[in-house]
């Protein structure tokens, strides 16, 4: 059956770099409109797992299927093809600091989508709105903006071209409780209103509980445990609980690398 | 510690596997100079950078070195009697050779290290992955405009830069070697060949992609943090001066035995 396929499917995906091994036989699967947290200790190779998924990293093995697609090999304008289905949020927000706040979240719309330029900025001003930038701040310049701003651009630049799966690296790092909410609510609305599939890495596990349908746990290069976010607090498994309670004791040993 | 013949080919080998990536490099370039879309806005924003901006520092470059040629050769042309070349020598010394060359050394310094800064700046900040994943190509958006500003902009400073050095040698040759001034722009121009500025253009052009590839190929290969970004820029500025020195000989040679 077609509605069987998930949208975005990981199977036995490794990637090292030279004799660090990050990902291990990574396994994952998102369906249509599913909104999936990825938890995990720091420099587990969350963000690592994204951008192989992008095709920004080639895995060493292992396959990725988006709609079905085998898309691990793809180059050039078939790379760009599957792209225009993803927006992404990126850890550092990676906003171009050659253009205004506006030019980048009107990036996708004017380079990619081909829009015109006026059309463009109205739907980027709309896109600052959701995410708590009004229009004054639409020829700032992304450099002289705090961290949290930084982001909420970098959000805004992700959701403009209402792509079908969206990929939040670290949404509310760096942001107030209270924007933390909005952008919380934001994820939730583009799952709901778009019928978006999100992929979101966090930290922060309240906002976890808020957006996630599924939890997914990332350790030593795999998905060491899944599950309803209802499930999260008696899933049984140690990893996940001394991680959700932010425990020193627990079978994470400290390791020094 | 071990046999040095294996340190020699180690050297060796990651010295060709340098240049396979930077063939690799221009080649991708190259490619995505004649295949659509390109990008007109950019590439004349980058022509601005690197030719408008850059015409303070090589019209004084120029200015200085036509006046300091013309002493200089008048000191040895009086040896045997034979000043009245001098218009004639700095012109050609100076479209052949000076002009293209010192102008090529100070916008290797200038345009190649603001290339290599920004675009380092750019890898080492996601910014090329976002770029990607907003469906633009980095070789059409960020190499093409360089690439293509720099060849085009810098035959055009050299011969600004041509000019401007003739003129410092006919202000210190009428004003300090008491040459009339009708005689030495005579002199200047009666001897002057096509070829002599045809060929000083052509190694400008050179110049110039060299500068910008070289900018860009360590710009995009800069890895870790800020003193990644730095050693990229020294990376690019002193390999596009060696490349411009090396080159220059070729282009020369291959002028020479027409
Ligand atoms: N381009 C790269 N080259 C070499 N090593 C890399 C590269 N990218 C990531 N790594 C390594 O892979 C590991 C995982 O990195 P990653 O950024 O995915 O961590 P993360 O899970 O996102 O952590 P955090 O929560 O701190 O963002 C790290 O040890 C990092 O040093
Ligand atoms: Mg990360």
């Amino acid at each position: 059956m077609m509605t069987d396929t998930p949208r975005l499917e990981l199977i036995d995906v490794h990637k090292s770099f030279g004799p660090k091994v990050v990902l291990n036989g990574l396994n994952l699967a998102l369906s249509q409109g599913e909104s999936v947290v990825v938890i995990g200790g720091s420099g587990t190779g969350k963000s690592v797992m994204l951008k192989c998924i992008l095709g920004l990293l080639h895995p060493d093995q292992g396959r990725i299927r988006i709609d079905g697609e085998d898309t691990v090999d793809l180059r050039g304008t078939e790379r760009e093809r599957i792209l225009t289905k993803f927006g992404m949020l990126f850890q550092s927000a990676a906003l171009f600091d050659s253009l205004t706040v506006w030019e980048n979240v009107a990036f996708g719309l004017i380079e990619g989508a081909g829009m015109e330029r006026e059309a463009a900025r109205i739907i980027a001003i709309d896109k600052l709105a959701k995410v708590g930038m009004g229009e004054d701040m639409a020829e700032a310049d992304p450099a002289g903006l705090s961290g949290g701003m930084r982001k909420r651009v970098g959000l805004a630049r992700a959701i403009a071209t209402e792509p079908d799966i969206i990929f939040f690296d670290e949404p509310t790092t760096g942001l107030d409780p209270i924007m933390g909410d909005i952008i919380n609510n934001l994820i939730t609305e583009c799952v709901q209103d778009l019928g978006a599939t999100t992929l979101t890495i966090s930290h922060d596990m309240s906002s976890a509980r808020t957006i996630a349908d599924r939890v997914a746990m990332l350790y030593g290069g795999k998905i060491i445990w899944a599950g309803g976010v209802d499930e999260i607090d008696n899933c049984g498994n140690d990893f996940v609980d001394q991680f959700i309670h932010g425990r020193e004791d627990g079978p994470f040993a400290l390791e020094v690398t | 510690m071990s046999n040095p013949l294996a340190a020699v080919g180690r050297i060796f080998l990651s010295f060709l596997a340098t240049v396979g990536r930077l063939s690799m490099f221009t080649g991708r370039s190259l490619s995505a100079v004649v295949t659509p879309p390109f990008y007109w806005r950019l590439c004349l924003q980058q022509m601005m950078t690197i030719g408008y901006y850059s015409l303070p520092v090589v019209g004084m470059t120029a200015l200085f070195t036509g006046a300091v040629l013309a002493l200089q050769i008048y000191l040895g042309s009086a040896r045997f009697g034979a000043e009245s070349a001098v218009p004639n020598i700095v012109v050609v010394g100076l479209t052949r050779e000076l002009g293209p060359v010192l102008a090529g050394l100070m916008l290797g310094g200038r345009v190649g290290a603001a290339i290599a800064a920004e675009l380092g700046t750019m890898k080492v900040t996601e910014q090329l992955d976002a770029l990607i994943t907003l469906q633009t190509n980095p070789f059409r958006y960020l190499v093409v405009p360089r690439l293509v500003a720099a060849t085009i902009t810098t035959p055009i400073l050299v011969l600004i830069a041509d000019i401007i050095g003739v003129m410092g040698g006919y202000l210190v040759g009428i004003h300090r070697l008491d040459f009339n001034s009708a005689v030495y722009l005579k002199n200047t121009f009666d001897f002057l060949e096509a070829m002599d500025v045809t060929s000083g253009l052509v190694k400008a052009a050179v110049f110039g992609f060299l500068i910008a590839l070289m900018g860009c190929y360590h710009g995009f290969n800069s890895k870790g943090g800020a003193q990644g970004v730095g050693k990229a820029t020294t990376d690019a500025v002193v390999s596009s001066l060696i490349l411009i020195l090396i080159s220059n000989y070729f282009v020369t040679e291959a002028f020479f035995s027409q």
